[in-house]
C-alpha cells in the first residue's frame, strides 16, 4: 500500500504515509506527527479528552478517520503556540488543573466556547462543556476559570 | 464554589498560601509527558489476552497461528514468567498469567508485542485458548455459608473479622434496623493504564516508565515475578492521570517487563478504556446489615452490624478494605456497645479493591441511612440525632481505641448547617428545562418535582493501620539559595508536587524549590492513597529541609561565633533572636551544599485481636455533607442542586488544592450516589464504557458551599490532616437521605437503601 494522504495541522501540511486507512485521527496526530496534547480516554467520543478543532468545528478526534480529514484545516492544543494563552493561565491560577488529562481537551473547547459566545451564563458554561468530562476537580474551578477569562476579555475591550 | 473560614496573608509560594501547580502550565499546555505519551520511538506495542468466562479450566493454549502473523514479535504465557507466578498487595494469589483455572471475565492469559496496536490485535484473536467452563461462584452469601466450593486454593473467605465491644446482650427502647447495599463504583480516572518498558543493554535489568501510586511497592512486586534482584528493576513515575485507588495493584507492570526484557526492545503497553474496567481493582459492591439500639430520645446504645463485601477473583486489599468498613460502623458516633461482624469474601467476580474512601464508603452509607431512621423513630430532627450523638476527642472507639484526633464533629455539624441554601427556586428563576433533573433530553415536568434535603456525616482514618509499618522518605539539598528536593512520592494530580515546595520554602526560607524525577533511586514514599501523603512525605520532607536547616544554623554559628540555638529564618533570611545577625539564605549557601534525608514514620499501630479490640488505626478526619436534591417522583429524575459541606482539615496548607479535593470528591460521592455502577451479568461486565458506565459532567455537578474546619492536628507533622477521602464518603448518604425526603413530601415515602439510586428505585414501578 504505497497510499499517502496530507493533513493540515496547526498551518502546516504533513504528509502521511503507509498508514492504515483505518486509523483514526487521534492515533495520526500522536502516533504518526508525535502531537501528543490530545489524549485518548474513552476511545468514543464521551469524554472529551482527544477534542480538537476540525475545519472550525471541535470534534473528538478518535471518532474521525484520519484520512477523512484532509481538507480542513486542523488544529490542535499545540496550534495554541508555547506561551500560555488568556485560557491556559486560568486553568492554572484558579486550580481548574490536578491530573491534567483532561486539560487539553478541555482548553481547546473553552477557546471554543468563548469565540462563539464571549459572555457565557453559568449554565451555557455547563452544556458547552458538559462533553469534556474531568474526574478530578469537579468541575468548580473550571468553571470558575472560563468566568475569570470572559471578564477580562470584556474589561480589555 | 464559596468557601469560607480561611484568612491568608502569607509570603508567596509558603505554607498557607495557594501557589500554582508547578507542573501546571506544562499540563495546559499539553507538553506534560503522561505515561501514554511515552516510547514513541522505536518502541513494540504490548496488548493482553484476557479470559471471556468467569470461571473456567484452561485445557489447550495454542499460540502458533498468532505467532506467524507479520508484525508480531513475540507472545508469551504464563510458561515464560521467570519468577514468582503470582502477586498482590497482602497476599500473593493473582497470577500474572492464568495457567490452569481464569476466575474473571478479563483475567489475563497471554500477552502479545507487535508492530502496530492492529497487529496486536489481530495476534490476540488468532491466539486459541480451549476452555472447560465451570460454575462460577458469584453470589458471596454461598461463600459466607460455606455453600460454595472453592475456586481458588487459598479458599473463598478472604477475611473474616469480629468486633465485639462492651455489653452484647444490651438493648435500647428504640430499635432501628435495615439492609443496605452498594453496587460496585470504578475510579475511572482519565488517564488510562500505560507503560513503557526499557530492558537493560545486557538484559539483565529493567527500567519501567509507569502511572502508579506507589513505585517502590511496584517494584517488589515486579521483581519477585521476573526473578530479578530489586535493585535491576527501576521504575520512574510516569505522568498520571488520576489514581483514585485504581492504580495501587499490579496491572500490566509485570506484562510489559517481560515482553521487554524477552525481546530485548523497548514495549509500550496501554490499555483501552474496556479494557481498563478489566485491568484493574474496584471499589467493593457490599451488602450490609445494622441494628441500631437507642434511647428514647434518641441516644445510641448499641450497634450490631454484619458487612458482606465481594472482594471479587483476588485478595487485592480486600482484607484492610473490610478492616476499615467494620471499625467504621459506628460512624462519627460515640457509641459504647457493638456487636460487628465482617466478611470479605472471593467470588467470579471482577476484582476489588482500592478506591478513594476504601471501605469507609460503605459503612457510611449505611451507618447514615441508620441515624436518618433513628432520628424518624425518636421524633428527632435529623440534624439533631446526630449532634446528640457526636464523636469527641477522648472518646473510646468500638475497637477500644482512644480517640486522640481533634475530633471537631459537632463543629462540623453545626457549620454545614449554618452554610447558605440555594437561592433559586425548582427550575431556576428563569425556568430553565437545563436546571430540571433530566435536562434537556428529558421530560421533567417541575410541577412533579419536589427539593428535599439530607445529611452525612463521617469518620475516616488516616494512613495505614493494623501495624504496618508505614514511613515516607525525603531528600533535600541546598546550595546557592536553591532547594532540591527527592522523593519517591507518586504525584496524580493532587498537588504534592505543589506542597513540597511550599514545605521547602518555609522551613529554608528559600524562593526557589527544584523537584528532581520521582523515581525509586531514593528511599520508598508509601502509596499515594490512605489520604497520608501530605502528613507522610509532607512530614519526609519537612524533616529533611529541617535537618538541612540545623545543619546551615550550626555551620553559620561556627562561622560568625553564634549560638545555633538562637539561628532562625525569618522570610529568606537567616537572623540571630539573641542578636543583630541577619544574612539572606541565598547568600548564606551561595558556597557549599547541604545535603540531608529524613524518613517520617507515623506511631505503631496494632492488630486487632479475636475479639477486634486494639488501637489499629493512626489518626481520624472528620467531615459534614448537606445535600439539597431536586426529584422528579414519576420520572425517578435526580438533580443535585448544591453540596454544603464543613470538613476537619487540621491546617490547610494550600486552602486551593484542599478546594480541589473537596470538590472532586463530592463529584465522586454524587456518582456512586445517583450514577455510577459496574453491571455484571452471570459474571460479565456489560457496560465496560463511558457511554454506559456514567461519570458527573458538569451539568451533572451541583454547587458547592464550604467551610475548613482549623484545628491544627497535634499529632500531624505540620498540624494538617488528609483531605482526600473524606469529601467523597458521606456526600452518598447525604444524596440519598435527600431522595428519601423528597419521597416523603411527595407522600411517597422509600427507604432507598442502595446506591447507585436509579429511576426505578425512586418511581417504584
Amino acid at each position: 500500500m504505497s497510499e499517502f494522504f496530507t493533513l493540515h495541522v496547526n498551518g502546516h501540511d504533513h504528509e502521511i504515509r503507509d498508514a492504515w486507512l483505518g486509523e483514526n485521527l487521534l492515533y495520526v496526530l500522536r502516533e504518526r506527527l508525535g502531537l501528543k496534547a490530545a489524549k485518548g480516554a474513552c476511545e468514543q467520543g464521551e469524554c472529551g479528552s482527544c477534542s480538537v478543532q476540525v475545519g472550525g468545528e471541535l470534534v473528538c478526534a478518535c471518532l474521525v478517520l484520519a484520512a477523512s480529514a484532509v481538507d480542513e484545516p486542523i488544529v490542535t492544543v499545540e496550534g495554541l503556540g508555547d506561551v500560555p494563552t488568556d485560557v491556559q493561565t486560568a486553568f492554572v491560577e484558579t486550580g481548574a488543573v490536578q491530573c491534567g488529562f483532561c486539560t487539553p481537551g478541555l482548553i481547546l473547547a473553552v477557546h471554543h466556547l468563548l469565540e462563539h459566545d464571549p459572555a457565557p451564563t453559568e449554565i451555557v458554561i455547563r452544556e458547552e462543556l458538559s462533553g469534556n468530562v474531568c474526574r478530578c476537580t469537579g468541575y468548580g474551578r473550571i468553571i470558575e476559570a472560563v468566568q475569570r477569562v470572559s471578564v477580562a476579555r470584556a474589561a480589555a475591550t | 464554589m464559596s468557601i469560607t473560614g480561611v484568612d491568608r496573608s502569607v509570603r508567596e509560594g509558603v505554607l498557607g498560601g495557594s501557589p500554582t501547580r508547578p507542573d501546571g502550565i506544562a499540563k495546559a499546555l499539553g507538553s506534560f509527558e503522561f505515561s501514554s505519551d511515552l516510547g514513541g520511538d522505536g518502541a513494540l506495542w504490548g496488548a493482553t489476552l484476557r479470559s471471556p468466562h468467569p470461571y473456567a479450566r484452561i485445557v489447550r493454549i495454542d499460540l502458533s497461528a498468532a505467532w506467524q502473523i507479520d508484525g508480531v514479535e513475540t507472545v508469551i504465557t504464563a510458561d515464560d514468567v521467570p519468577g514468582a507466578m503470582h502477586y498482590g498487595l497482602i497476599d500473593q494469589d493473582q497470577p500474572v498469567f492464568a495457567s490452569d483455572v481464569v476466575r474473571y471475565v478479563g483475567e489475563p492469559v497471554a500477552a502479545v508485542a507487535a508492530d502496530h496496536p492492529e497487529t496486536c490485535r489481530r495476534a490476540l484473536e488468532a491466539i486459541l485458548v480451549d476452555y472447560e467452563v465451570l460454575d462460577p461462584v458469584l453470589d458471596p452469601e454461598s461463600v459466607v455459608d460455606g455453600r460454595a466450593p472453592d475456586i481458588h486454593p487459598a479458599g473463598n473467605m478472604l477475611r473474616q473479622q469480629r468486633i465485639v465491644h462492651g455489653d452484647p446482650a444490651v438493648t435500647g427502647d428504640v430499635v432501628v434496623e435495615g439492609t443496605y447495599e452498594l453496587g460496585m463504583q470504578d475510579q475511572a480516572f482519565l488517564g488510562l493504564e500505560a507503560a513503557l518498558a526499557v530492558p537493560d543493554s545486557g538484559g539483565d535489568g529493567v527500567e519501567l516508565f509507569v502511572a502508579t501510586q506507589w513505585l517502590h511497592e511496584d517494584r517488589g512486586q515486579i521483581a519477585a515475578c521476573l526473578g530479578l534482584p530489586e535493585e535491576q528493576v527501576r521504575l520512574v513515575l510516569a505522568g498520571v492521570g488520576g489514581a483514585f485507588g485504581a492504580r495501587e495493584d499490579i496491572s500490566l507492570q509485570v506484562h510489559s517487563c517481560l515482553l521487554a526484557l524477552r525481546l530485548g526492545r523497548p514495549v509500550r503497553l496501554h490499555y483501552s478504556r474496556a479494557e481498563s474496567f478489566l485491568g484493574h481493582v474496584h471499589r467493593h459492591p457490599a451488602t450490609i446489615w445494622m441494628r441500631h439500639h437507642a434511647t428514647s430520645d434518641g441516644e445510641i446504645v448499641k450497634i450490631e452490624a454484619r458487612f458482606v463485601f465481594d472482594g471479587g477473583a483476588y485478595s487485592s486489599t480486600s482484607s484492610a478494605v473490610l478492616l476499615n468498613a467494620i471499625t467504621h460502623a459506628q460512624g462519627p458516633y460515640r457509641c459504647a456497645n457493638a456487636v460487628v461482624d465482617g466478611y470479605a469474601v472471593r467470588t467470579n467476580h471482577l476484582p476489588c479493591g482500592a478506591m478513594r474512601g476504601f471501605g469507609v464508603v460503605q459503612a457510611c452509607f449505611a451507618h447514615e441511612s441508620q441515624m436518618d431512621r433513628l432520628a424518624e423513630a425518636c421524633g428527632v430532627d435529623p440534624v439533631d440525632i446526630r449532634l446528640r450523638n457526636a464523636m469527641r476527642t477522648g472518646d473510646t472507639l468500638i475497637t477500644g481505641q482512644v480517640m486522640d484526633s481533634v475530633a471537631p464533629v459537632e463543629q462540623c455539624i453545626r457549620e454545614t448547617v449554618a452554610l447558605p441554601f440555594p437561592n433559586e427556586p425548582v427550575g431556576g428563576h428563569d425556568g430553565d428545562v437545563m436546571r430540571l433533573p433530566g435536562g434537556a433530553g428529558r421530560t421533567a415536568d417541575v410541577e412533579h418535582v419536589v427539593r428535599g434535603i439530607g445529611y452525612g456525616v463521617s469518620m475516616k482514618n488516616l494512613m495505614y493501620s493494623e501495624g504496618f509499618d508505614d514511613y515516607s522518605t525525603a531528600r533535600c539539598r541546598l546550595a546557592g539559595g536553591v532547594a532540591t528536593l527527592k522523593f519517591a512520592t507518586s504525584e496524580v494530580g493532587q498537588g504534592f508536587v505543589t506542597l513540597a515546595g511550599q514545605i521547602a520554602r518555609t522551613i529554608l526560607g528559600v524562593d526557589d524549590v527544584v523537584l528532581d524525577r520521582i523515581d525509586t533511586s531514593v528511599g520508598s514514599a508509601g502509596s499515594t492513597s490512605a489520604s497520608r501523603q501530605t502528613w507522610m512525605s509532607g512530614g519526609a520532607v519537612a524533616a529533611a529541609c529541617e535537618a538541612v536547616r540545623d545543619t546551615l544554623f550550626v555551620n553559620l554559628a561556627m562561622l560568625n561565633g553564634l549560638d545555633a540555638n538562637t539561628l532562625a529564618i525569618d522570610g529568606t533570611d537567616v537572623i540571630d533572636t539573641a542578636g543583630p545577625f541577619r544574612v539572606p539564605v541565598a547568600e548564606a549557601t551561595a558556597r557549599g551544599e547541604i545535603e540531608q534525608t529524613a524518613v517520617y514514620r507515623h506511631r505503631p499501630t496494632e492488630e486487632l485481636d479475636e475479639h477486634g479490640q486494639g488501637d489499629c488505626h493512626t489518626a481520624f478526619a472528620f467531615v459534614a455533607h448537606r445535600a439539597v436534591v431536586d426529584v422528579d417522583v414519576e420520572l425517578g429524575l435526580v438533580k443535585v442542586v448544591q453540596v454544603a459541606t464543613a470538613q476537619d482539615v487540621g491546617r490547610a496548607l494550600n486552602p486551593l488544592s484542599v478546594v480541589g479535593q473537596i470538590e472532586g470528591g463530592i463529584a465522586q460521592g454524587l456518582g456512586l450516589a445517583v450514577m455510577e455502577e459496574i453491571v455484571q451479568i452471570n459474571g460479565t461486565i456489560r457496560n465496560a464504557s463511558f457511554t454506559d458506565y456514567l461519570l458527573p459532567t458538569m451539568l451533572d455537578m451541583p454547587d458547592v458551599v464550604a467551610t475548613l474546619i482549623e484545628e491544627p492536628e497535634p499529632l500531624a507533622p505540620l498540624g494538617a490532616k488528609g483531605v482526600g477521602e473524606p469529601p467523597c464518603i458521606s456526600v452518598t448518604p447525604a444524596i440519598a437521605a435527600a431522595i428519601r425526603d423528597a419521597l416523603r413530601q411527595a407522600g411517597r415515602p422509600h427507604r432507598i437503601d442502595r446506591v447507585p439510586v436509579r429511576p426505578i428505585d425512586i418511581a417504584d414501578v
